[in-house]
């Protein structure tokens, strides 16, 4: 037995909670804003290394993204992968899902030989979930989304557990496939020391237009491949001020249980 | 009709920087190791093609691929069906999707796949399809990857309608994002607002940045324009009995690709409300300050016969059950009221509540951004006005039952 070949999308992205918006120009302010792995990312690595702990193998992460993107390749290869692969080329930028899944495609097709590809359930920055979804479809191979638990999982196929809204559904399905893994799969675990060191010293290859044409068509790559285009950036309305209650605390409840009397929730 | 494009075949390109020096308009350079040539400025006069000795400069003539959007009409509708029952986003979107149509003056139709589901697609032409599609059989009772993304983008290429619009479900999303890709088109996730533009464009709008920002999104050159909406998000569509409409019966293929199978479905037996369909819910945020604290919360919830919600963070503490997270992470929610208790309202969490018709906030910092949206706020010790609010109304309720029963 050999073990499964398992590739794992990351993407590096703003750590939201500190993210700070100018308002003249209603886009992000990048100065001083910190970037960390896709926390959903995490969740995809750690199930990537425990299936290789398993079964045996080999675990390649792939990031798209500009050059500083590398720095969440060196986290993943601390936490334990094989090897890590950056696309990166100012022709693969402004991307949205198709042209950013058609062109992680490519670059499936140029690694070869995947029996797995592990994505997080979305991004925490685009927040849309649907690059995974888009990548199986390119690569025509099957697809399940939402995975909360994988049950069983060898050469031959896996069986999982996928998340719906009020419960999940055990499903098969053969392999290679792609599955998108929720928060809940697993906790991730944290780079050791060792793995620190490692991934300072690793080279990471970066791949552009150049290393992806031959597998693919260079007009379906970044902002000329993506047919949606952000046309408006605007601040959410600023809603009216509302009423507050004051007096002692039996005070306000009283005049809160009155409001909801009249709202008819009493 | 056609466009010249001229590229570089940068495995073939040796830098020998011949091009540069011989192009008369001066639009090839050398960025970061690799020929970049300007075609804004180039002339296709072919110089840089005649020096290149490893032919690594292509002029091509591409056909312009400007989708023809006059063959693209109508708004279609993906109908869910869970278990044989139409999910209610469904209405939801058909109530969208009609408005839309409306506008664009053309006809809302409206797809449905399942077993048995002949007199639910009669139903949704009573909640405004013009035309259901149905696609019958019993190996489409469950949602599959395969088979369903199969027939709703073939349907998608013989009816060619301009719109088309998924639930933001855990299936409909995958079946929106495979389709997509399929179709070779655009799709926007959890659309908060769709509309048409005076070119009977799309107009997309969704909050981007963790909700700090509302960006407006177009898909102009590329047909179906489609988006996914989140459940309780549109209003939903009001039923017309006896409305005109026509289902219309689709023969299955006789092959149909399918390699994923579905060994038992598993759903929890809710004991709680479920949130999104609630029409009061209690929401605990990290102002709760310990997990005891979140009883407060289920105790007022039960109370009122309410919902009980919870932030991101309490979510991640284990204070509460992640179906019940609020906010762009977990659920939206549009409940009539919205009580927040300790809860600092993030963007990512007012993202999941601010639709709500009444908000009510309970917090110690009067700073805190959620008294910008609530409607009623109340400064103070969340562990002084919670349980004096519950004495309140239980007193209140025994009150009216002691009444009832003396009448």
């Amino acid at each position: 037995m050999h073990g499964l070949n398992v590739v794992v999308c990351v993407k590096q992205v703003p750590r939201l909670e500190e993210a700070e918006i100018d308002f003249e120009t209603g886009t992000l302010k990048r100065k001083g804003i910190e970037c960390e792995t896709n926390p959903f990312d995490l969740n995809a690595l750690e199930e990537a290394l425990r299936i290789r702990e398993k079964l045996g193998g080999r675990v390649i992460a792939l990031s798209m993204g500009p050059p500083q993107a590398e720095e969440v390749l060196r986290s993943s290869i601390a936490m334990g992968v094989d090897e890590a692969i950056l696309l990166s080329d100012v022709a693969l930028a402004g991307a949205d899902t198709l042209a950013t899944s058609y062109t992680l495609s490519c670059a499936m097709r140029r690694l070869g030989g995947h029996d797995l590809i592990i994505c997080g359930e979305k991004t925490t920055d685009g927040d849309t979930g649907q690059v995974g979804p888009e990548l199986a479809e390119h690569l025509g191979i099957p697809l399940v989304l939402c995975v909360q638990k994988i049950e069983k999982i060898d050469e031959g196929g896996l069986t999982v557990q996928r998340a719906v809204e009020n419960g999940y559904q055990l499903v098969e399905s053969p392999l290679p496939c792609l599955i998108t893994v929720t928060k809940d799969i697993n906790a991730p675990r944290l780079p050791t020391l060792r793995g620190k060191i490692e991934a300072r010293k690793r080279i990471i290859a970066v791949w552009g237009v150049k290393e992806l044409e031959e597998f693919g068509d260079r007009s379906r790559f970044g902002l000329e491949g993506s047919p949606t285009k952000v046309v408006n950036l605007s601040t959410p309305p600023q809603p009216k001020k509302g009423l507050k209650m004051e007096g002692s605390s039996s005070e306000q409840a009283a005049k809160l249980v009155s409001k909801l009397k009249d709202l008819g929730a009493l | 009709m056609g466009e010249e494009r001229i590229r570089v075949i940068e495995s073939r390109c040796t830098l020998c920087r011949k091009c540069v020096d011989v192009c008369p308009y001066s639009c090839i350079t050398i960025q970061e190791e690799s020929v970049r040539i300007d075609e804004a400025c180039c002339q296709f006069c072919r110089a840089c093609q005649a020096v290149c000795e490893p032919e690594a400069i292509e002029i091509v003539t591409v056909e312009l691929e400007q989708v023809e959007k006059d063959a693209y009409k109508g708004v279609m509708v993906f109908a869910e069906q869970r278990m044989g029952k139409i999910a209610p986003i469904t209405f939801e979107l058909l109530g969208k999707g009609r408005e839309l149509a409306d506008k664009l003056g053309e006809p809302l139709s409206c797809v449905l796949l399942g077993n048995g589901m002949k007199e639910n697609a009669s139903e949704l032409v009573d909640f405004g399809a013009d035309i259901v599609y149905l696609y019958d059989s019993p190996s489409l009772e469950t949602f599959r990857e395969d088979s369903y993304t199969e027939l709703i983008s073939s349907l998608a290429k013989e009816e060619k309608p301009s719109v088309m619009l998924f639930g933001g479900t855990s299936f409909g999303k995958s079946l929106a994002s495979r389709t997509a890709a399929r179709l070779d088109t655009g799709l926007t996730a959890d659309c908060t607002g769709l509309d048409i533009d005076e070119n009977g464009n799309l107009v997309q709008t969704r909050p981007a940045v963790g909700g700090n920002v509302i960006a407006t999104i177009l898909c102009e050159n590329h047909r179906p324009q489609m988006a996914t909406v989140r459940y309780k998000v549109m209003e939903r569509a009001v039923r017309r009995s006896g409305r005109e409409g026509k289902v219309i019966e689709k023969k299955m293929p006789e092959k149909l690709l399918d390699r994923t199978r579905v060994i038992d479905t598993v759903l929890e037996e809710e004991e709680d409300q479920d949130i999104e369909d609630a029409e009061v819910i209690v929401a605990g945020g990290m102002g709760l300050g310990k997990p005891e604290g979140f009883k407060l919360i289920r105790e007022l919830a039960e109370a009122l016969g309410a919902a009980f919600g919870a932030s991101r963070a309490v979510v991640d503490e284990g204070w509460a059950p992640r179906t019940h997270q609020v906010g762009l992470s977990g659920k939206t929610v549009r409940p009539r009221i919205y009580i927040a208790i300790g809860i600092s309202g993030a963007v990512q969490h007012l993202a999941g509540m601010r639709n709500s018709e009444t908000i009510i906030a309970i917090n110690e910092d009067p700073k805190a951004p959620i008294f910008d949206i609530a409607t009623y706020g109340i400064v103070g010790d969340l562990y002084e006005i919670v349980p004096e609010l519950i004495h309140q109304i239980k007193e209140l309720s025994t009150r009216t039952n002691f009444n009832s029963l003396s009448h």
